[in-house]
């Protein structure tokens, strides 16, 4: 037994024994914070959901499953498999733009690194109101993106970019591609170079290397990754509101506007509950897909 | 050369303003146990890890059996590596580590098995298959790197300070089990330490190095016994060295000139007036309370210490260096503070021309 080995232990020994007694002190105001914060009014919301809608809006507090019934609208199913559409496809290219640029900044020394990651955050110190306005401004019919094109003479009239699906997905992932590189960022840095070059001298070409090693080693931040940028993208409204223009319907305002302007609280909280219902299952899914319990999900 | 299954052949490498590894040449037969020592810094790793194909020569060819490499990526070239760190694949288990050469030349499912057997065989691992390598020591894990990065039967075997991480113990097992599995498997070992003892266990061959150079290539106890430069004697287990003039020069007898005093050495290559290191190993330092004839180095004792096979002694010169001796018998009638006269057989000490580089530390 070498002198490291004993004085490890002895760490661990003294981890353990200070980790016993403040264990509850030290979970105690985290779990007060999430019962206040998470559970409560997310078991209100489920509560919610079986009562009564007022006659002026609000809540009648009498057990009912109208709200559920609603659901069975097939409306509704459209307009879900609208919003898994549009967060898939979101997702999809948050991965495919972040992989690289993620993978290029963890191999910039470290202090180019920090910068890249500086330049990537600036545009999330102003609000993101101003920004879906920025974006608006500059795709309007008389923005900037059509006078340059009607100057080049590429199109002959303006093109309405406004309110269209694709302008969508532009919002959502320009505000989404930080979520999805910082993860995969740490967990390429935390990638071993001399894994590569093992994997290189036992034969191995680089893309072999990256799909035998690269890929599976940064997985965590890849699962993580898709989690942070698919789960907001399924349920957010103000990029769809604005950009979408309340002309394309998403789940995300469905339930904003039940909870707004058309007041029917119940229904709002029976399709939260549904959204929430369906990430869980997709979560479920896919951790059991790729085997999350394995790696470690930063 | 025909015969080497390595061969550098003046080769460069700069980092930047860097000059790394300076006009190597260095040919090794197939077969060979060679070990590249030296100091951190001195290069060796990098001389490695550019015939692994991991860092490119600035200039110079590397042949591996005969054929040039330098323009090979480290996939195409058919040597294999056992890194210090050990690299194992952390999200594989022991079986896919050492599968993982003959998974990528896509080998038959069971022939990969049966290789990945008689591998963990070889490195005594069998049973271990399944394990994830953080649940393996260092020991463990070195085995199984070993065993991984010998699977794709290469003939040369790079070793890039394998046992650096391990407890003394198990590295001086380890260097014993390395040694023989070379000479089982009949393949070349090229070893890159820092550890003289580790070179000198296990190598046919040391290649010293020092600031990029290659200072001297041969056995273990040729360069023990005949270092080449004052680097290699000071580096190369314990040694005395004195600086100083040839005073007198009698066939290959040479009367040297110090600042502790006057000693004989034999030598060749030098003529009276010339600068000159003598370098003496302790084992050889003899003292008693007359010299023979030609020495005149007077010390006193000033510390003695017995570590169980050695009495070791040193002696204080009146200009204040330290000599060491070691002897196995002990001498009863010495006391700290005696003086003694210093000699030797001048055929044991070792002549030695000084270097542009050691005039260059010596006028710092």
């Amino acid at each position: 037994m070498t002198e490291g080995h004993i004085q490890e232990q002895k760490k661990e020994k003294a981890r353990r024994k200070k980790s016993r007694l403040p264990m509850l002190a030290q979970a105690g105001p985290v779990s007060i914070w999430m019962i206040l914060f998470v559970t409560i009014p997310l078991l209100f919301i489920i509560y919610i959901s079986f009562m009564t809608r007022g006659p002026f809006g609000g809540v009648v507090y009498k057990f009912s499953l109208d709200s559920y019934k609603t659901l069975l609208d097939p409306i509704y199913f459209t307009v879900i498999l609208k919003s898994l559409r549009v967060a898939l496809f979101t997702t999809v290219l948050c991965l495919l733009l972040g992989y690289p640029f993620a993978y290029y900044i963890a191999k910039q020394p470290p202090e180019r690194a920090s910068r890249l990651i500086m330049l990537l955050m600036i545009p999330f110190w102003t609000n993101s109101m101003i920004r879906l306005n920025s974006w608006m401004l500059f795709f309007q019919t008389a923005g900037p993106v059509n006078n340059l094109l009607l100057k080049l003479g590429l199109i002959q009239k303006p093109i309405m970019f406004l309110y269209t699906d694709p302008l969508v997905m532009l919002g959502l992932v320009t505000g989404m591609l930080p979520f999805a590189v910082l993860p995969m960022y740490s967990s390429i840095e935390k990638l071993q170079k001399n894994l590569l070059e093992a994997s290189a001298d036992l034969g191995a070409n680089p893309s072999v290397t990256f799909r035998k090693v690269t890929l599976p080693l940064t997985m965590p931040g890849i699962v993580s990754a898709i989690i942070l940028v698919f789960i907001p993208s399924l349920g957010t409204y103000t990029v769809t509101d604005m950009l979408g223009g309340g002309k394309v319907l998403y789940i995300g305002n469905i339930i904003k506007n039940q909870f707004g302007s058309i007041r029917n609280w119940p229904l709002g909280a029976a399709l939260s509950v549904l959204l929430l219902a369906i990430t869980a299952l997709l979560i479920f899914l896919y951790t059991r897909f790729a085997r999350v319990d394995e790696l470690e999900v930063v | 050369m025909a015969d080497s299954i390595v061969s550098l052949q003046h080769v460069e490498k700069w980092y930047g303003e860097n000059h790394v590894v300076k006009d190597m040449n260095l040919e090794i037969p197939e077969g060979e146990f060679i070990t590249l020592l030296g100091p951190s810094g001195c290069g060796k790793t990098t001389t490695l890890r550019m015939i692994a194909g991991f860092e490119d020569a600035t200039s110079g060819i590397i042949m591996v059996q005969g054929e040039r490499v330098e323009e090979k990526e480290p996939y195409q070239r058919d040597v294999n590596t056992v890194f210090q760190n050990y690299s194992l694949f952390p999200h594989m288990t022991v079986f896919d580590n050492v599968a993982y050469g003959p998974m990528i030349r896509k080998a038959p499912k069971d022939q990969i098995k049966k290789r990945v057997e008689e591998m963990l065989g070889l490195v005594q691992m069998s049973g271990y298959e399944k394990r994830k390598p953080d649940a393996l020591s260092g020991g463990q894990k070195q085995r199984v790197a070993i065993a991984r990065a010998l699977i794709n039967n290469p003939r040369v075997l790079l070793l890039d300070e394998p046992l650096g991480a391990l407890d003394l113990k198990l590295r001086k097992q380890m260097q014993l089990e390395l040694k023989h599995l070379q000479k089982k498997l009949g393949i070349t070992f090229i070893y890159v330490t820092h550890d003289q003892e580790e070179a000198m266990t296990m190598s046919d061959r040391i290649a010293v190095m020092h600031g990029g150079n290659l200072l001297q290539v041969e056995s273990p106890a040729e360069i023990y016994n005949h270092p080449n430069t004052r680097f290699v004697a000071d580096f190369i287990g314990e040694s005395n060295i004195f600086f100083g003039k040839v005073v007198r020069v009698d066939g290959d007898m040479l009367s040297v000139e110090t600042a502790q005093g006057r000693m004989l050495t034999k030598g060749s290559g030098f003529a009276q007036g010339d600068e000159i290191f003598v370098s003496i190993r302790p084992e050889h330092l003899q003292f008693a309370d007359t010299a023979s004839e030609g020495f005149e180095l007077p010390g006193r004792v000033f510390d003695q210490v017995f570590i169980g096979t050695l009495h070791k002694t040193t002696f204080r010169t009146a200009g204040g260096k330290e000599i060491k001796a070691s002897r196995i018998d002990a001498d009863p009638g010495l006391e700290d503070g005696l003086e003694r006269k210093l000699f030797w057989d001048p055929g044991q000490s070792v002549a030695i021309h000084p270097t542009p580089e050691d005039k260059q530390e010596a006028g710092k």
